[in-house]
């Protein structure tokens, strides 16, 4: 008895301890949608969270909670808010509303929202082109479709999710215009059953280079099985799929963690909007597999060119799927609100838009 | 070699009240021992988890709001299963309550409409459940189609409609083309009870409700009339009761409890219609009632505790950096542990080998079933089982009713394949017989 009360009283003493030690670590919270090990989105979230560890050391203590439904999430927000975290990620775009609650009530607390469009002065939002990767796939898949036929897994019909879409068809139409394209939709980030039946579905239907936007390697496993192609997404899923995966987009959240923190700690943290390509360094393409050196060639050309800014995967003209012009309203592009509230497909996709 | 339960003579109150209580002792035990392997301190979990939150008025707060829309439906599917109808689908039905519920909020949005929105928007929650609820009820009636398989289909249906508005019709024009309504006004969102903290009025509700079903299972003939119906069928029959009218009305008190808690939890927590609105509440109640062995007092312990177990395991996470994948093995041990304490309660375990069965009909020791209070069985033409006499207490018809859900949708496959009733005794031949294998 006497060793359990000396233990507890060890265990208060070291609560007390870790409480008084943070007040002068920065303690930073991260809320993720999916499993930290889901090898896709979430887990690349997690690679940016422990780069803050590694980069500002004992300046800092990390926090996360994982597979925060995103009705559910209010709680988990706070319970960071409250526990001492003075910036918090929170990761997915059905975080919203809840982080706006939650940071109205601590003023004093940073929040950071992934993907989101509602700021406040202690609240700033952060998301990544991924169409930029999505438009040079696309011309890979474009180029190594024998069939003619490419398909996409996606998650949720979400204007981020409708753009690379668009973007990943055009891509492919810039090299292929006959080809023709296939959409599964999942209705879930992260559900491998789910993801492999659709990419099961897609190959039945003759697809044979497949790309997603879902969370886990379970669609580019399904095409590693079939003997096609795919594309790795969010993080380079190669070891999931040696022979299928031509390249992955990657998002690399680490620099602008790191850089947050930093800012955090040294007290010039401003709310803001960030919107990081390929040029910034947010989005990075892995490296060029499983292909022809001509297609890697292209790539790589393509790469470079939306990097320098001399191409534009939305450039104008640019029409919808029934052959009216998209009204430009970026500079022979469209516009990033555009690209951000996109809700209709380009022309050729011959499938419905669901909504 | 086998392993054998017997039912027990008789079962002490003291020991069924103190099943629970010895179930989460094991269950911490358990998980005490996990993280103690992990190399972490079990006393600092123990803290964590469960004293931290119970010591801590926002915590607390949260506890309640967690558990308020598992208790709302967890204690109107009490009325379904005491009245041996399965209504699996309450997902749905609270979808459907969220909907018509939500439909006037945005309907009402940006206009001058008073404080008399959010009230009726409660209406409209419960009507929306409780109709959507009397869908299997009726096609059972009239059509004899299982509940079971109608039910649940229709939670799809539910969640898809949902689905279907928030991306259509009913997306905020303003939300960049994202998936879900305008943020409700004031009037259409329902009132706290504290200044600080987002406990809200439908914890009160929910509270109403687990008085009144109190009442109305334990006073009331209409509550007398589940209890018959669920257990003898027959009885109830002979007895005058309309086993039709019965199964209408619970799955509109259950649908409406649902749709309430789905009205709630938009309006209350929410405060916007979007695709998803539920972690699987409607899911999770189904096991709430059963772990409170479908007594209202029980079912209100039993969602607080589960409750406890996912904000505790929020703050494990925060607090201690354990991993999520603990908390929910805990979650399974913890069921678990209360459903095997409650059947060691009821019967008795024993070693027997193979060659040595008991005599069909006879317990052992001359504790004949028929002999037993309760526990004798009489089986029905329509292949359910159901206790002939009343005494033998909720914790064994609490083990019973899994059962008789797998029985029942066994036999509902077996019919399909025949395309004929099947016979009492053909229905589940390979079912272990807790009752020591044979008819009184």
């Amino acid at each position: 008895m006497r060793r359990i009360l000396g233990l507890a009283a060890t265990v208060a003493l070291a609560l007390a301890a870790g409480s008084a030690g943070a007040q002068q670590k920065l303690k930073i919270g991260f809320i993720y949608v999916g499993p930290v090990g889901d090898h896709g989105w979430s887990y690349q979230h997690d690679v940016g969270r422990k780069a803050i560890e590694k980069e500002l050391g004992s300046r800092v203590e990390t926090t996360f909670v994982e597979s925060v439904p995103e009705a559910d999430s209010e709680r988990a927000i706070e319970g960071l808010a409250r526990t001492g975290h003075g910036l918090i990620f929170t990761t997915s775009f059905g975080f919203m509303e809840p982080t706006v609650r939650v940071a109205r009530r601590y003023p004093n607390v940073k929040f950071e929202h992934a993907t989101g469009i509602k700021r406040a002065p202690n609240l700033a939002t952060y998301a990544a082109k991924l169409h930029e990767g999505r438009y040079i796939i696309g011309q890979i898949a474009g180029k190594m479709t024998k069939t003619g036929t490419i398909g996409y897994v996606g998650a949720f019909p979400i204007p981020e999710v409708v753009a690379g879409i668009n973007s990943y068809f055009l891509g492919a139409q810039s090299v292929n215009p006959n080809v023709k394209i296939k959409i599964v939709w999942v209705n879930s980030w992260y559900d491998p059953a789910k993801e492999a039946d659709a990419a099961k579905a897609l190959l039945d239907q003759g697809v044979d280079v497949l790309a997603q936007h879902t969370d886990s390697p379970a669609p580019l496993q399904t095409a590693e099985a079939r003997g096609k192609m795919g594309f790795g997404q969010a993080s380079d899923m190669e070891r999931f799929a040696p022979k299928a995966q031509l390249t992955a987009i990657i998002d690399d959240w680490a620099p602008y963690y790191v850089a947050r923190a930093k800012a955090a700690l040294d007290g010039s943290w401003k709310s803001g909007d960030v919107w990081g390509g390929l040029d910034s360094g947010m989005v990075v393409m892995a490296p060029y597999k499983n292909m022809p050196e001509d297609v890697k060639k292209m790539a790589e050309e393509t790469e470079k060119a939306i990097k320098s800014g001399q191409l534009n995967p939305f450039k104008c003209p640019l029409a919808k799927q029934d052959g009216a012009a998209v009204e430009c309203k970026g500079t022979n592009a469209l516009s990033d609100e555009q690209i951000l509230s996109m809700n209709f497909y380009v022309k050729g996709i011959d499938d419905k838009l669901p909504q | 070699m086998r392993l054998e339960l017997t039912p027990r003579a008789e079962v002490s109150r003291a020991a069924r009240a103190l099943a629970p209580v010895a179930a989460f002792l094991v269950a911490f035990l358990l998980a005490g021992l996990v993280i103690w392997l992990m190399g972490r301190s079990p006393i600092a979990a123990f803290q964590v988890y469960v004293s931290g939150p119970l010591s801590d008025p926002w915590a607390i707060q949260e506890l309640v709001v967690k558990a308020t829309p598992m208790a709302l439906i967890a204690i109107g599917l009490a009325y379904c299963f005491r009245a041996n109808l399965w209504n699996i689908g309450a997902e749905g039905q609270y979808v459907m309550g969220a909907l018509l519920g939500g439909w006037l909020a945005l309907r009402t949005h940006g206009s001058e409409a008073g404080a008399w929105v959010w009230p009726l928007m409660m209406l409209l929650g419960i009507a929306g459940g409780a109709l959507y609820g009397l869908v299997p009820a009726l096609l059972r009636v009239r059509f004899g189609v299982s509940e079971i398989l109608t039910s649940l289909m229709l939670v799809y249906v539910a969640q898809l409609t949902l689905d279907y508005l928030t991306r259509g019709p009913w997306r905020d024009p303003k939300g960049m083309n994202f998936p879900q309504s305008v943020t409700f006004d004031p009037a259409a969102t329902l009132p706290t009870l504290l200044a600080e903290g987002r406990v809200h009025l439908g914890s009160v509700f929910a509270l109403i409700a687990i008085l009144a079903t109190a009442f109305v299972l334990g006073r009331t003939l209409f509550g007398y009339r589940l209890r018959v119906t669920g257990e003898a069928p027959r009885a109830a029959r002979f007895g005058g009761f309309d086993a039709n009218r019965t199964a209408m009305a619970v799955f509109a008190i259950s649908g409406g409890l649902a749709g309430l808690a789905g009205i709630v939890e938009v309006s209350g927590q929410i405060g916007q219609l979007q695709p998803s609105i539920s972690p699987g509440y409607g899911f999770t109640a189904i096991t709430i009632a059963f772990l409170g062995r479908l007594n209202p007092l029980g079912i209100l312990f039993a969602s607080l505790a589960v409750a406890l177990t996912f904000i505790g395991g929020e703050s494990a996470q925060i607090l201690l950096k354990l991993p999520l994948d603990l908390t929910t093995a805990f979650q399974g041990l913890l069921l678990l542990c209360v459903l095997g304490a409650d059947a060691l309660v009821s019967y008795r375990l024993r070693v027997v080998g193979t060659h040595h069965r008991p005599p069909g009909g006879e317990g052992r020791l001359g504790r004949s079933p028929s002999g037993v209070g309760g526990a004798g069985i009489e089986r029905k033409v329509d292949g359910s089982q159901t206790r002939a006499a009343a005494g033998g207490g909720a914790a064994r018809s609490f083990l019973r009713l899994p059962l008789r859900l797998i029985r029942r949708a066994a036999a509902f496959g077996r019919e399909f394949h025949a395309g004929t009733p099947h016979r009492a005794r053909g229905c589940a031949p390979s079912r272990p017989s807790p009752q020591g294998g044979g008819e009184p």
